[in-house]
């Protein structure tokens, strides 16, 4: 299905992007000194960046006596073989430059010339599309339903739309995702439908995870996609765990996990990198750089380059893309996944994207950045109308297709919502089932208590839960 | 010192007093072998049975400090058995990865001191992963062992008994052997249930405590406390390495007139009440006996429960013999830990209250 344009190119492009970002020498000329006193072979060694360093001996090259050049020596300390340098350098803190952005589609939708990108098919495409749009409209429904007090809470995916479902729809239904909790578009593109998204909210009998957790803590095993849990990147170090087992089992399969730039600060984060390297274990790791962590910028949340700096400092390969960009999403993501699975390797990918919504609905964020800003970003920089552009001019939308979409979407999402709203909740007994495989004793005496409380006062306890 | 309690440990014979038909493991032969080498047996065999398990964590690949993983990776390979970095949240992070997707994952924690980084992914991921998902997920196939306690010369970060923190925890299990017999079969049926268990292991008796051990496939199972040796005036209450202390105070409070019931819980989470309490209702008198510091330690719950069900039997107030409430000092252990003379004072105290 999908025709990479310039496949051969593809990984030395990579390549390429690690050489070109070399954390830099003082001054070139030290650069040129240390190319041309190195043993070559000893460069190839030093920009693979997965070989393994096994030498933990010390040894001294049989020249050494014969060769009175200082520059010459190169002494194994466990992890390898490293030349010498009589100079005082530091690595500096930062590159001279950040590293670039991949990108294919202009702000306007437009496809940039001589763009490297995956090709989809009319009908990923518009897929693609569609369920941008539904998630849009979904997230605004669910939006005001919680501002009228309908729902307890609700955390939206606005701005990051292109991310949730382009990432999607680059991998294989197989793939298992460890969400944070912004990714429920993930599951909308593998097939939960609205109704299913409305139970979990409303923690009906139908939810899946049977009323015990807040809204959006979504999970589904039918479409391998591990239920939310609010706490911040305890999912990394999971997701390589299961990436792990699919290579043992050597599933066509990765793991895939998200997070945002707070995630990324927690030990977690540095836990998954190091492993998931040291493991070889078939994940990738994409983070929504959206800018903000609640009200944290990321400003004060980390000091390098972003997030694909960051990937090096573990030994596994990255990019940045433009995570507003369906198609670079898409592109990037497939390729990734690619490498993950044919070379049993992590990969690290950073989406720069703006966090368009409030962080949830307990939060106002007008308190902590300007209402222009947000209102820039959504409109001038929004993922679904640069990728409308594209299809449109593709032949493959129209403006009357989207009105037939957004009207069938916002009846069929009202009525999910009246649906799931109508719902009872679960029975009683499910509080206590699922802590255990099996009940255990002290459980079933205290379901009995409760049970004797109830009777007792009947008044204290929710009249929409059967007993 | 060493060799005393190694002679005093086989003396008191680990559970040749066997109780009752399930017992049948007990009266075995087997080949005599230390703590360390009957959780190496348990884990070759966990391995062998289950393509699909796992066994990693810091230093397991040459065999482990303690040596209880000697001879897996030669065995099973490097893809199954395997060191990982030094990070305790990403070894119980993985594993529940692991145990997540229907494998067994057997983690080593190199010292229960050192639990506390894998804290939340225990808590908040472990314990609640079925619960959550509404029984979609589990991660039952992940096992956590970890050694414990006092070992005479281990100070603050090398004797901890932290037990009652993850006590506290709905959704995992506690288990704590005495013995190597007692050790092989639990920890085969902490690998094998289908809940995350933390499964901590006396280190002090890894070499200190020799036994026959039947050379099969078997399995103790959860959440059954064994009264180890009957008596009528007074329950004794423990786990893991303390019981031989008790064993001792049981021992001399006889040769006094006092017949002492001694009582190993194994289990902590969920814990074996039905036991404690048909006990506690025939002596009328309960002392619990803990490494672990006084405020705060498991012994509390045990009192608690114990309280409310047998009130009206107790012929004295229920009484814990713990260590104190101070970081577990070096110079100072002899003072902080609960010996078998302050064992026996109590039993005295309380029998005579």
């Amino acid at each position: 299905m999908a025709l990479r344009l310039r496949s051969s190119t593809s990984k030395s492009n990579f390549l390429n992007i690690l050489r070109y970002n070399n954390l830099g020498f003082g001054t070139a000329s030290h650069a040129a000194r240390h190319l041309r006193t190195h043993d070559p072979t000893l460069l190839r060694v030093s920009q693979n960046p997965i070989s393994r360093f096994c030498n933990t001996m010390a040894e001294k090259l049989s020249s050494v006596g014969e060769n009175e050049d200082a520059n010459a020596q190169v002494m194994d300390f466990p992890g390898g073989k490293v030349a010498f340098t009589p100079e005082i350098q530091f690595i500096s803190e930062s590159s001279k430059e950040r590293v670039p952005c991949y990108r294919v589609l202009d702000d306007n939708g437009q496809l940039i010339t001589n763009s490297h990108f995956v090709q989809v098919s009319e009908e990923v495409a518009v897929k693609m599309y569609s369920d941008m749009v539904t998630l849009q409209i979904m997230d605004n429904i669910f939006y005001e339903a919680q501002r009228q007090g309908r729902l307890s809470f609700y955390a939206t995916t606005i701005g990051e739309e292109a991310i949730n479902i382009a990432s999607a729809a680059a991998l294989s239904p197989q793939d298992v995702i460890f969400p944070q909790y912004r990714e429920p578009g993930v599951l909308l593109w593998r097939g939960f439908t609205l109704q299913e998204f409305a139970n979990q909210c409303f923690g009906n009998k139908s939810d899946n995870g049977k009323g015990r957790q807040m809204p959006v803590h979504y999970g589904s095993n039918k479409l391998n996609y591990f239920t939310v849990s609010a706490t911040i990147a305890t999912q990394l170090p999971n997701a390589v765990g299961a990436a792990y087992s699919l290579k043992m089992d050597k599933k066509d399969a990765c793991a895939v996990t998200y997070f945002g730039d707070g995630g990324s600060s927690e030990g977690d984060f540095h836990a998954a990198l190091n492993f998931a390297a040291v493991m070889e274990a078939p994940v990738l790791f994409i983070c929504r750089n959206n800018g903000w962590a609640i009200s944290t910028p990321t400003s004060d949340q980390f000091r390098s380059d972003g997030l694909v700096v960051k990937g090096r400092a573990y030994g596994i390969r990255s990019i940045r893309v433009d995570g507003n960009d369906a198609l670079a999403m898409y592109s990037a993501v497939h390729t990734a996944r690619e490498m993950a699975i044919s070379e049993e390797r992590p990969i690290l990918i950073e989406a720069l994207t703006y966090r368009v919504g409030h962080h949830s609905t307990s939060d106002d964020s007008t308190r902590y950045r300007s209402a222009d800003e947000i209102e820039w970003w959504n409109k001038a920089r929004n993922p679904l109308s640069r990728f409308r552009t594209w299809i449109e001019s593709s032949g493959w939308w129209s403006d009357e297709e989207e009105s037939d979409l957004r009207s069938r979407v916002k009846k069929e999402m009202l009525e999910a919502l009246r649906v799931a709203e109508k719902t009872e909740k679960p029975n009683l007994e499910n509080m206590f089932s699922d802590v255990y495989d099996v009940p255990p004793l002290n459980l079933r005496e205290q379901e009995r208590q409760v049970r004797q409380t109830i009777k007792s006062h009947p008044q204290d306890y929710p009249s929409d839960v059967p007993l | 010192m060493a060799a005393l309690l190694g002679r005093s440990c086989r003396k008191l014979g680990f559970l040749s007093s066997g109780h009752g038909a399930r017992r049948s493991v007990s009266t075995e032969t087997g080949k005599s072998l230390n703590l360390y080498s009957a959780i190496n047996q348990a884990l070759h065999i966990a391995l062998d049975s289950d393509p699909r398990s796992y066994v990693f964590g810091e230093d397991v690949g040459f065999g482990g400090v303690f040596r209880c993983t000697t001879g897996l990776a030669e065995r099973f390979g490097k893809n199954r058995v395997f060191n990982t970095p030094l990070c305790e949240q990403g070894i119980v992070g993985f594993g529940i990865g692991l145990a997540a997707m229907g494998n067994r994952a057997i983690v080593e924690i190199q010292f229960a001191d050192y639990i506390y980084p894998a804290f939340d992914q225990i808590v908040n991921e472990a314990a609640k992963f079925r619960y959550r998902s509404g029984n979609q997920f589990n991660c039952g196939g992940l096992t956590i062992r970890a050694p414990y306690g006092a070992v005479g010369h281990g100070g603050h970060y090398h004797s901890q008994s932290p037990e009652a923190f993850f006590c506290h925890v709905p959704g995992i299990k506690v288990v704590i052997p005495r013995s190597p017999r007692e050790a092989k079969g639990l920890l085969l049926s902490c690998i094998r249930d289908p809940n995350p268990v933390v499964f901590f292991e006396p280190k002090w008796l890894y070499r200190q405590a020799v036994e026959e051990v039947p050379e099969h496939d078997y399995m103790i199972p959860l959440s059954e406390a064994e009264v180890i040796r009957e008596g009528n005036d007074i329950t004794l209450v423990g786990w893991g390495a303390q019981l031989t202390i008790m064993e001792q105070a049981c021992l001399e409070a006889e040769k006094e007139g006092i017949s002492c019931e001694l009582i190993d819980l194994k289990t902590l989470l969920p814990w074996d009440k039905e036991t404690v309490e048909a006990s506690v209702k025939k002596t009328g008198r309960l002392l619990i006996s803990h490494e672990a510091p006084i405020t705060g330690g498991f012994g509390a719950e045990i009192s608690a429960t114990i309280l409310e069900r047998c009130f009206l039997k107790l012929e004295a107030p229920v009484t814990r013999v713990c260590g104190l409430d101070t970081p577990f000092p070096l110079v100072f252990e002899p003072f902080y830990m609960p010996t078998k003379n302050k064992i026996l004072d109590a039993i005295k105290t309380t029998v005579n209250y």
